[in-house]
């Protein structure tokens, strides 16, 4: 690296001083990169809003790429015209309702997973995660179909479910392995049942890890595109199928299409900001223990 | 336990036994939900696969045994090439993303002001609804007033046709996946370097070796575990993409079929033209191809332990 053969001091101080300017300019390159990434991945998501707020003719003009007058006339149609609010509700009603049974069955499996160390029943667990959505719709369509079951919450429920479980399950086993078991034991020994100790002592100190668990299998449901596509009908219909409204076979409605995605986006968005820690420790589970 | 004489009550009996069997109640549940929505598909797939089902989904059906799979592997005009383009999309977005994810989770390593707003315009990409993000994309990259050909003309270039030419479709999607994506990598890197050790780059500091040799020699291998489980995750999910594929090309992959996975060919064969044996036998294969997958990972990682 530098030299090290002199030791007179004024060759010591002109290395360190080398050194002090090779470490500014490492700092000056980090700074430049560090804003290259924020401009990379924001930029798209900025240019997203400014659409939204533009009027029609802004969106085609290039010099209105910044500078331009904003408009609520694109969520006027988004929330009017296209009458957005029911697959509000309906991506609101199937969320909450999928994570919530996603959490009434996983995390109890989720527990047992952990403390009997049941390694290969939580490897079919990870296997429902593998499975590639369409290879499951096909036939949950045609079965679906020959029962009469389509068109109601329940299949778009039950799809989105057959995502979070595993999805639950998965990010709360390695929670509970981070849990001591010594707690559960000594709440024995005072005279509790084995599941009243999982209920009074385990459960209690597992809220951040629901909590986790549970934005994910939102956000997740929320985002679902495939399931919904096919298995919604006229009165179910989500969000992220909705969205398609605005490309007519003819032509596209930019501004609406862009107020819609923007509108869609943004509940995301706000959920993320403010659950930041979990939602990171949600992506990342399991990833990290290998 | 078994040897208390005196009478119990009924709930005391069922509280017992709920406590002795509490493996199973407790995971039962769920684990009979997988099955059932996992099992029975897969099975009646691979059954469907062997009939003649299509037009109607009511309309009777007759086994013919393996003439779907000989008609999907023979079919060099759509199923192959979509192989083709899952491949080379899969293995090229994978490739990008983790040589940038993990080269950007070095570069966010060390604490700096603005930490948690840079993680935040980070994660954005990953939470926010995938078909939201291929519509903006679409604006973006519209030959006649997307951004992208605004940005060309800036610096003097001609227009791209993005993804409504046919040569530049396949190439564009792997460059939205890659925004979307890359910062899934970042994340997992990020969480894996904060459980390496500092002592070895402390020691190699000390013997005077540079930051790249430090990274390289010293970093890189204690992040092992970690990349393997980023790149493991990363594939699977890069393999089964739909959602912006479908939402910019919509089914059939565009006129010329030029961003048509097998997803979106299973899609189309199953949904547009109503080929139900076909799509099924199509699907088993795909579902092989994500095992194997799988189960080459699985050994890779297995091998580093």
């Amino acid at each position: 690296m530098t030299t090290v053969t002199s030791t007179r001091p004024a060759a010591q101080r002109a290395d360190r001083r080398r050194a002090l300017a090779r470490r500014r300019g490492y700092s000056v390159f980090r700074f430049v990169a560090i804003v290259a990434v924020c401009v990379i991945f924001a930029f798209p998501i900025i240019w997203l809003f400014l659409a939204a707020f533009k009027h029609g003719v802004d969106i085609y003009s290039a010099d209105k790429t910044f500078i331009f007058e904003p408009t609520l006339d694109n969520f006027g149609s988004v929330f009017g015209e296209q009458n957005f609010l029911p697959f509000f509700v309906n991506s609101f009603i199937v969320g909450v309702v999928s994570t919530l049974l996603s959490l009434l069955i996983g995390l109890p499996a989720a527990y047992a997973m952990s403390r009997f160390r049941m390694g290969r029943y939580a490897a079919v667990v990870l296997l429902a995660r593998v499975v590639p959505s369409i290879s499951l719709i096909v036939p949950w369509y045609f079965i679906f179909v020959k029962l009469g079951f389509t068109g109601g919450y329940a299949p778009l429920i039950l799809s989105h479910m057959f995502l979070s479980v595993p999805l639950i399950i998965w990010i709360l086993i390695s929670f509970f392995d981070g849990l001591p078991e010594d707690l559960e034991e000594s709440a024995q020994v005072d005279g509790l049942t084995p599941i009243g100790a999982f209920l009074r002592i385990s459960l209690p100190l597992s809220v951040p890890g629901i909590a986790t668990a549970g934005i994910l299998a939102l956000i997740f449901s929320w985002n679902t595109f495939l399931f919904s596509l096919i298995l919604s009908g006229s009165a179910t219909k989500t969000l992220p199928v909705a969205i398609f409204n605005f490309i007519g076979y003819a032509s596209i409605d930019w501004g609406g299409l862009m107020a819609a995605s923007a509108a869609i986006t943004v509940p995301i968005i706000v959920i993320a900001i403010i659950f930041q820690r979990y939602v990171v420790s949600g992506l990342t589970a399991g990833a990290t223990k290998g | 336990m078994s040897t208390q004489t005196f009478p119990i009550s009924r709930r005391e009996a069922l509280s017992r036994w709920a406590n002795r069997h509490r493996k199973w109640i407790l995971s039962g549940p769920a684990l009979v939900f997988i099955v059932l929505l996992l099992a029975i598909p897969v099975v009646y797939t691979a059954y469907l696969s062997l009939t003649d089902a299509e037009s109607s989904l009511r309309a009777d059906f007759d086994i013919v045994g393996f003439e779907n799979y000989v008609e999907v592997l023979t079919d060099t005009e759509r199923f192959w090439p979509a192989v083709l383009r899952t491949v080379v999309f899969t293995v090229g977005v994978v490739a990008v993303e983790m040589v940038a994810g993990i080269a950007i989770a070095v570069l966010l390593r060390r604490e700096f002001r603005g930490q948690s707003i840079v993680r935040t315009i980070i994660i954005t990409p990953l939470v926010a609804t995938p078909v939201a993000i291929a519509m903006l994309w679409r604006l973006i990259f519209e030959p006649t007033i997307g951004f992208a050909n605004q940005l060309l003309a800036f610096f003097g270039l001609p227009p791209a046709g993005w993804l409504s030419d046919p040569a530049a479709a396949l190439p564009t999607l792997m460059f939205i996946d890659i925004w979307q994506w890359t910062p899934m990598v970042v994340l997992i890197v990020l969480a894996g370097l904060t459980t390496v050790p500092e002592e070895p780059e402390e020691a190699a500091l000390v013997d005077g070796t540079n930051s790249f040799q430090r990274f390289w020699y010293v970093t890189l291998p204690l992040l092992r575990p970690t990349i393997l489980a980023a790149l493991m995750l990363r594939s699977i999910e890069a393999f089964k993409t739909f959602d912006i594929l479908y939402a910019t090309k919509g089914a059939g992959g565009g006129s010329a079929h030029e961003a048509e996975t097998i997803n979106i060919y299973a899609y189309g064969t199953n949904f547009v033209d109503n080929r139900y044996g076909l799509a099924s036998a199509a699907l088993i294969i795909f579902f092989v191809m994500v095992l194997i997958l799988v189960v080459i990972q699985l050994r890779l990682r297995g091998r580093n332990k």
